[in-house]
């Protein structure tokens, strides 16, 4: 084959030693895309499963196009554009330029790193990089995605050694970054939907007022303003059945932060705190977002399977909490993710200490 | 009887090439060799050089670490070549047979009326100790101490494992006789595991523990077993034997010789006729499958946990197959983002889920890069044991000796995490990183 045959006549220059030995990293990123590297098993099971972390992760952003394609789609109808294709269409070239810098800037950082310590790219920021502009406000300046970006890349997953090591989902990092940093442009009454356009989202509403101006089938629908990929439910379900039928992503986390939302929606709902359905919750700002695709980042969350339960409830939980009990941060999914980003490690501590608990008791019984 | 042990997790890999159920008689190889590799932490001392002739059951070379512990000869000829390694590590004494099989005086003892330092000094003697593995750390049994117990696992779950019912037909006396010998060796008991369902003679065996269990790979490896019939705890010292080397212990107990045929299975898809054949230990690769073609992996032992054998090198001492498959040295254009009908994954992110019937023909490529532990809850589907495994790999890697203690080193070989190795799309080393882990506990303690 032509390709591999000029890929095998570059690999050279780009080898230890070759003239651009120093870009080596980034070569075999490149070339282990484009082809699945000849590598065969040393050591250990002779046979593997076809099953890869570049598998993985490209199954993650398909899970993420049904919510993009309609984020982009509800910027144009949020601006008040007639018919579908150029509603899309506005929406795409609003969106377009943060997908393009968040990229950019991510993968640029990645490939430094990954070219300084001498390791093979991880595909992490695939999705890390789509998921930036998903839970960013559309009209915000490609700036300040490139900043949030940066600073997640390097002060959330580097510091820590890189993928795999990293204690915050850096997504949601960058948003944090984002909203502490330029908190007007951010949330409250003047998020922008789009350029010029402006206006109080559905949570600010329902913080402040106890209703919201759209139907709770808008909200599942997603025609509510909001986050570029956040907005619809049923979009975002699309994609987490594709990782649930894919086993990708942990059904426990995402059923329990379902229920845990629910519970702490009805509770408030029952002492009369809110006045308005538990299930609102679910449907507006980003908890269907956080739950499908955040909640699950296996780095980040807990990684036992009783852990996950508990994990999953808090942070449903603690995210109704957030939006009820403190009105200045309406969007409780975001912090509540991190908090308990920063609590997993604690949640498998205690399940595993009961693992070695059962252990040392076979000791006991013996003697 | 006890009642059966049904397990959950594990995954049977359907892979092409199982051996057809025809034994065939291999005629005497030209050259059989024995080799201190088989073995974990044995540091082999020469006892013999070139030259030298040795009958059937002659010390080749002893361990170092425990002098009792002596390698014999399956065969009788001369001691052909002492093949070498780098920094002179011995890799295998080669014997070339005079194929009269001359038998080296054996005191051999009735289990039933022998002292038990009679029994261990006569399995010590015949080269027979070395098949009796101690757990924790999956190495040759100390003829000093006692185990708790022994287990013997009469079937093999892994990907085209021999049929031990067919291997060992017609050698129920034999089982039988090695079964009683080795309850002799230890005050407990000694359980022996059947698959329901395809139990054989093994139900009718007496003066064992009698278990069947029923379930998918890891099902049949010892290790599953002993963590559902009786777990080891920090301080216990349990045995194991392969059934088949049962058999040859038992043989040697019944006929008064000490014979090494065995009976292997010869799979996979490379195998131009898979079916059975009685060899004798250590028998030349090339005397049982013929000449193999280049861009084939020969394994001793099952896909998962066998070792790489050259095609001129010998089959190993512990395996009781040999499998050939293809090497998967070729590049895939776009591989991760393919549809892969024809590969195999757990994940329904490819669509071998359609189709679990078919017989996969499975290379040796690593399908994917090595990447950091990113995917959780995954391997605890297929090792049925109460063992977090990545946490006991991260304390392995860091070499945190309390924590693997604590989190299960003593209950686990590498064998058992072969299947998470299998799946993981991190394709991380974990047999091997297991492998470090107890060889480091093993120097430590």
């Amino acid at each position: 084959m032509g390709l591999r045959k000029f890929v095998d006549k570059i690999k050279p220059t780009f080898s230890e030693g070759g003239k651009l030995g120093f870009l080596h990293s980034t070569f075999e990123g490149f070339e282990t895309f484009l082809y699945v590297p000849n590598t065969v098993t040393k050591r250990g099971a002779h046979v593997r499963d076809c099953n890869d972390i570049k598998r993985v992760m490209i199954v993650v952003v398909l899970a993420l196009v049904p919510a993009m394609l309609f984020g982009m789609y509800n910027v144009g109808y949020q601006a008040g554009i007639e018919g579908i294709l150029p509603a899309f269409w506005f929406g795409f070239l609003e969106a377009l330029p943060n997908i393009i810098v968040s990229y950019v800037t991510g993968l640029t950082i990645e490939f430094a790193f990954a070219q300084k310590r001498k390791h093979e790219i991880n595909e992490g920021f695939l999705v890390t990089g789509l998921l930036i502009p998903l839970v960013m406000p559309i009209g915000v300046p490609c700036w300040i995605v490139a900043l949030s970006t940066a600073f997640a890349v390097i002060i959330g997953k580097e510091v820590f050694g890189g993928t795999g090591m990293n204690v915050f989902n850096p997504a949601l990092l960058a948003r944090a970054f984002a909203f502490f940093a330029y908190t007007p442009q951010m949330s409250g009454e003047a998020v922008w939907y789009a350029d010029g356009t402006t206006g109080a989202t559905a949570l600010e509403q329902l913080a402040t007022t106890n209703q919201m101006q759209w139907s709770a089938w808008d909200a599942f629908w997603g025609f509510i303003p909001g986050s570029l990929g956040e907005t619809s439910t049923v979009a975002i379900l699309l994609g987490a059945a594709l990782l649930l039928f894919t086993g990708v992503a942990s059904w426990r986390i995402m059923l329990s932060v379902f229920l845990g939302g629910l519970a702490f929606g009805y509770l408030f709902d029952a002492v009369g705190m809110t006045e308005y359905p538990a299930y609102y919750h679910l449907l507006v700002g980003g908890f269907a977002f956080g739950a499908v695709f955040m909640a699950t980042d296996p780095v980040t969350s807990a990684q036992t399977n009783c852990g996950k339960w508990i994990y999953g409830f808090m942070v449903g939980a603690f995210a109704v909490l957030i939006r009820v009990v403190n009105p200045a941060y309406p969007e409780g999914m975001m912090l509540s993710i991190l908090f308990m980003n920063a609590l997993a490690p604690l949640i498998d501590y205690f399940v595993v200490e009961r693992n070695i608990a059962r252990r040392k008791k076979l000791i006991k019984n013996v003697k | 009887m006890s009642k059966n042990i049904k397990l959950c997790k594990g995954l049977d890999i359907k892979l092409a090439g199982k051996a057809e159920k025809v034994v065939e008689n291999v005629p005497m190889a030209k050259s059989y060799a024995v080799s201190p590799l088989d073995y974990e932490n044995v540091t082999p001392k020469l006892l013999v050089k070139v030259g030298d002739q040795v009958e059937v059951g002659s010390a080749l070379f002893f361990d170092k670490n425990n002098p009792r512990i002596l390698f014999t000869s399956p065969v009788s000829g001369v001691v052909s070549a002492i093949n070498r390694g780098e920094k002179r590590k011995l890799l295998n004494v080669a014997v070339e047979p005079d194929q009269k099989q001359q038998m080296k005086e054996l005191k051999v003892v009735n289990p039933a009326k022998a002292e038990r330092s009679e029994i261990v000094e006569m399995l010590l003697a015949s080269g027979l100790w070395t098949r009796i593995v101690e757990r924790p750390f999956g190495v040759i049994a100390n003829p000093d101490a006692t185990p708790k117990a022994i287990f013997v696992s009469a079937f093999d779950s892994a990907p085209l494992a021999p049929d031990y019912n067919f291997v060992l037909q017609g050698e129920k006396a034999e089982v039988e006789a090695g079964l009683q010998l080795l309850a002799r060796l230890t005050d407990g008991k000694v359980h022996l595991s059947a698959r329901k369902g395809d139990e054989g003679f093994m139900a009718e065996v007496k003066g064992v523990e009698y278990h069947t269990f029923s379930g998918k790979h890891p099902v049949g490896n010892v290790g599953v077993q002993i963590h559902h019939i009786d777990r080891i705890a920090k301080g216990d010292i349990v045995w194991t034997v392969n059934i088949q080397d049962v058999a040859i212990m038992g043989r040697l107990v019944l006929s008064g010789k000490l014979d090494m045929s065995k009976t292997v299975a010869v799979a996979g898809s490379e195998a131009q006729k898979p079916c059975y054949k009685r060899i004798i230990s250590g028998a030349a690769v090339e005397s049982i499958v013929g000449k193999v073609a280049a861009g084939v992996r020969v394994i001793s032992g099952d896909v998962l946990t066998g070792a790489t054998t050259a095609a001129d090198g010998y089959i190993a001492a512990g395996a009781n197959m040999l499998t050939l498959i293809p090497e998967g040295d070729k590049y895939e254009l776009l591989g991760w983002a393919m549809p892969r009908f024809h590969r195999f994954s757990v994940s329904r992110a490819y669509f071998s889920w359609l189709c679990p019937k078919k017989e996969y023909k499975l290379d040796t490529n690593l399908n994917g890069g090595e990447r950091p532990f990113v995917v959780t809850g995954l391997y605890e589907n297929y090792l049925p044991m109460d063992v977090y495994v990545s946490y006991l790999l991260k304390a392995c890697l860091v070499k945190d000796l309390d924590k693997m203690e604590n989190l299960g080193l003593y209950e686990v070989l590498p064998e058992d995490l072969a299947l998470c190795e299998f799946v993981d799309p991190s394709k991380i080393e974990m047999q091997q990183i297991l492998r470090d882990g107890i060889n480091l506990m093993i120097k430590e303690s």
